[in-house]
C-alpha cells in the first residue's frame, strides 16, 4: 500500500456534458502508481462517468487526461494503448454469454496481444484460480452466480496485465452474500500493489485498503483524504451528511 | 429410458374416450364444432385422395420428371449432378449424426434411407443406381461420424461451405473439350436452378446484408448514407421490377457486344434484394445487444472490428436464426419469379411442360407437384432451423 510518488493518472479540470446536463464540472485528480482509490458520493454525482472517461467509454469535452503517459485525444491508436493498459469491471459484469468462462478471460490476451492459445489458458486459469473458481472454466457465464460472474469479470480484466484496474460499482448488483467473496478478491488484488480506482459505497473496503478517497457530488470533487481524515473528521457538511445515511442505515 | 417408464399420476391417466369428452366434448358447442370440423377433414381428405389415386394423371410428371428436376442438361453430362447429390448426401449423414438429437435422428436417417430406396423403386435406368449410391452414402456419412469430436464438426461445417461451390463448378464445367465441358446456363433449369438461384442468394447475400447492417450503423457518414439508400430503394421496390431491370434496362446500360449471362443477371438481382432485407434483420439483432457488451468488448482493448467480429455479431446473429431461415424460406419461393423474366426454374419448366400438346389442361397435376417439391425442400430447411437453434443453445443462455 505504499504509493511511490509517480503519478500514473493524471485528470486536469475534466469537464464532460450530457446535452445541456453538466455531468463533470472540472474534476482534477492525481493518482500515483500502486495507490488504491475509492470515490464515493450520492446517485447522479458523476463518479462512474469520470472513471468512464480515463478509458474513454464516455469522452471528456475539455480538459487533459494523461494515463501513463498517453495522452487520451481523439486517437484511436491512443485510446486502444490506454484501453491495454486499464482493466475495467462493471456493474453488471458484462461477460460474453456466448463464450465459456474460459474464452471470456483469454479472449483478450489472443486476440489483442497475440498470445498463442495454451499461453493465454494458462494464464487464464492461473487467474480464475486466484479469484477462487478454477472449476467453473468450462461452464457459461449464465450457469454462475452473480459474485462467481463478478470474480470473472476481474479475471478477465487482469488478463490483459494491465496496470490500472478500474471498478465501477463492483458489488452494487450482487445479492448481500455475494458481495463479500468479491470485496475479498479486490482485497486481495490491492495489496499487491495493483493501482486500482474504485467507485463504490463499502465503506469497509474503503478502510481496509484505500489510500486516499474522494467525494463525489453534482458533477465536483467535494472532498478528498485519507480514510481516516474523511470518517474521522470529514470537512465538508455535505460530505458528513452523506456518510451519516450511507453509515447508519 | 426413464421417461418411458415414468407414468403421469393416477389422476391424468386417461382413457381414450375419457381424453375425447375432455378435449373434443366437453360442453355443447365444441361437440358441434368437433362434428363440424371432423366432416369437412373428411369430405376434403375424400376428395383429394380420391383425385390422387383415381382422377389424376400422372404421365406428365413420369415424362417430364427429368425436365422438371434439371431443365434441358445435357443427358451426358448428368452424373456431374448425381456426383452433387452424392456429396451432398454424404454431409446430411454427417450432419445428422453429429447434430441431430437421439432416436429422432436415427429415425430421421432411416426414413430417408428407405425413401432413396423406395425412389430408386420407382425409378428405371441409371437413376436407380445412382439414388441407391445416394442412401447408401448417407448411412454410411451417418455410421462414419457417429461419436464424432470436434475435429470431425469443423471438417463437416467446412464440407457445408464449400458444397455449394463444388456444386456451381461441377455444374458449369470448364472450356468445350475435357472431361467437364461447359454447360451454358441456358440449359439450366427446373428444381436445379431453383436450387442454384437459392444457394447463391443465400451464399452471398448473407455477408452482403450483414456488411449493410454494419454500414448503416457507421460513423462515416458516406458509408451509412449509401447502405440507408441502398437499403431503402431496394426494400421500396417488388422483387419482379428488380428482375425485369436486371433483364431488360441493364443491357441498355451496358456498352454493346457486352452481354452478362442472363442466369447471372437473376442471381444479382436475387442477391441484392435479399441483402437488403437481410441487413434490416440483422440490425434487429445488433439493437438486442446490450451497450455492455460493447464497452466490455472496447475496455478489453479490442479494436471496433474485432469487437464486431467476436463479442457483438455471433450473439446478434445467433438471435435472429429463426428470422434468417424464414427469410432463405421466403427466398427459396420467390425464386419462382425468374419464370416471368423467362427463366425455366421449377415454375418456368411447369409452364413449358403444360404448353406440350400432349398434356394440355394437367395444370392441376403439374402445380401439385412442383408445390409438393417447394414444401419438401422448405419444410428441410425450416427443421435443419431449429436443430441449429437448439444447438446453439438459443434461448437457454
Amino acid at each position: 500500500m505504499t504509493a511511490d510518488k509517480k503519478p500514473i493518472i493524471i485528470a486536469k479540470d475534466v469537464h464532460k456534458w450530457f446535452g445541456d446536463f453538466h455531468a463533470l464540472r472540472g474534476v482534477s485528480m492525481e493518482v500515483n502508481q500502486g495507490e488504491v482509490i475509492v470515490i464515493f458520493g450520492p446517485s447522479g454525482s458523476g463518479k462512474s462517468t469520470f472513471i468512464r472517461t480515463i478509458n474513454h467509454l464516455e469522452e471528456h469535452q475539455q480538459g487533459d487526461i494523461v494515463v501513463d503517459g498517453i495522452e487520451l485525444s481523439h486517437d484511436v491508436r491512443n485510446i486502444e494503448k490506454i484501453r491495454e493498459e486499464t482493466g475495467m469491471v462493471f456493474q453488471q459484469f458484462n461477460l460474453f454469454p456466448h463464450l465459456t468462462v474460459l474464452q471470456n478471460v483469454s479472449l483478450a490476451p489472443i486476440w489483442v496481444k497475440k498470445w498463442d492459445k495454451p499461453r493465454a489458458e494458462a494464464k487464464a486459469m492461473e487467474l480464475l484460480k486466484r479469484v477462487g473458481i478454477p472449476e467453473q472454466a468450462n461452464k457459461y457465464p449464465g450457469q454462475l452466480s452473480g459474485g462467481q460472474q463478478q470474480r470473472v469479470a476481474i479475471a478477465r480484466a487482469l488478463a490483459m496485465e494491465p496496470k490500472i484496474m478500474l471498478f465501477d460499482e463492483p458489488t452494487s448488483a450482487l445479492d448481500p452474500e455475494m458481495i463479500k467473496e468479491v470485496l475479498d478478491a479486490m482485497i486481495e488484488l490491492a495489496k499487491t500493489g495493483m493501482t486500482m480506482l474504485v467507485v463504490t459505497h463499502e465503506m469497509g473496503f474503503a478502510r481496509a485498503v484505500a489510500d486516499r478517497m474522494f467525494f463525489f457530488d453534482k458533477g465536483e470533487i467535494v472532498e478528498s483524504g485519507t480514510p481516516e481524515q474523511i470518517f474521522k473528521s470529514p470537512k465538508e457538511d455535505r460530505t458528513k451528511l452523506f456518510l451519516s445515511q450511507i453509515l447508519h442505515h | 429410458m426413464s421417461e418411458a417408464i415414468m407414468k403421469p399420476p393416477l389422476a391424468e391417466r386417461q382413457t381414450l374416450l375419457g381424453w375425447l369428452r375432455k378435449n373434443l366434448f366437453n360442453s355443447w358447442s365444441n361437440a358441434i364444432l368437433t362434428v363440424a370440423a371432423a366432416w369437412l377433414t373428411f369430405v376434403t381428405l375424400r376428395g383429394l385422395i380420391t383425385w390422387v389415386f383415381t382422377e389424376a394423371d400422372w404421365a406428365v410428371i413420369q415424362t417430364n420428371l427429368r425436365l422438371i428436376l434439371l431443365g434441358q442438361y445435357p443427358i451426358a453430362q448428368v452424373w456431374r449432378i448425381w456426383v452433387s447429390m452424392l456429396l451432398l448426401s454424404f454431409l446430411i449423414g454427417n450432419s445428422l449424426s453429429i447434430w441431430g438429437k437421439g432416436k429422432t435422428s436415427t429415425r430421421f436417417t432411416i426414413g430417408l434411407v428407405v425413401l432413396l430406396a423406395a425412389l430408386a423403386f420407382v425409378v428405371s435406368g441409371p437413376s436407380r443406381t445412382w439414388l441407391l449410391a445416394m442412401g447408401a452414402l448417407l448411412a454410411a456419412g451417418w455410421w462414419l461420424a457417429r461419436g464424432a469430436g470436434k475435429a470431425m464438426r469443423s471438417v463437416v461445417g467446412i464440407g457445408w461451405v464449400i458444397w455449394p461451390l463444388i456444386f456451381i463448378l461441377l455444374l458449369r464445367g470448364f472450356g468445350d473439350g475435357g472431361p467437364l465441358p461447359q454447360v451454358g446456363t441456358n440449359l439450366w433449369g427446373g428444381l436445379m436452378l431453383t436450387f442454384m438461384l437459392t444457394i447463391v442468394g443465400i451464399v452471398f447475400s448473407f455477408p452482403i446484408g450483414v456488411l449493410l447492417a454494419l454500414g448503416r450503423q457507421s460513423d462515416l457518414r458516406i458509408v451509412r448514407w449509401f447502405c440507408i439508400t441502398f437499403i431503402e430503394v431496394v426494400r421500396g421496390v417488388p422483387l419482379i421490377t428488380i428482375l425485369f431491370m436486371a433483364q431488360l434496362m441493364l443491357p441498355l446500360f451496358l456498352p454493346s457486344g457486352v452481354t452478362i449471362d442472363r442466369v447471372l443477371r437473376a442471381m444479382v438481382g436475387i442477391t441484392l434484394f435479399s441483402a437488403a432485407y437481410l441487413a434490416e434483420n440483422v440490425r434487429g439483432g445488433l439493437q438486442a445487444i446490450p451497450k455492455g457488451q460493447y464497452e466490455a468488448a472496447y475496455a478489453l482493448g479490442l479494436s471496433t472490428t474485432l469487437s464486431m467480429g467476436l463479442i457483438i455479431l455471433p450473439q446478434a446473429l445467433r438471435l435472429i436464426i429463426p428470422i434468417l431461415v424464414g427469410q432463405f424460406i421466403a427466398l427459396f419461393k420467390d425464386t419462382a419469379l425468374v419464370a416471368i423474366v423467362g427463366l425455366f426454374d421449377l415454375v418456368g419448366i411447369a409452364r413449358t411442360v403444360l404448353a406440350q400438346p400432349a398434356f394440355l389442361g394437367t395444370h392441376r397435376e403439374v402445380y401439385a407437384f412442383i408445390s409438393l417439391l417447394y414444401w419438401v425442400f422448405s419444410y428441410a430447411m425450416s427443421y435443419v432451423s431449429i436443430r441449429l437453434e437448439d444447438s446453439l443453445g438459443v434461448g437457454k443462455r
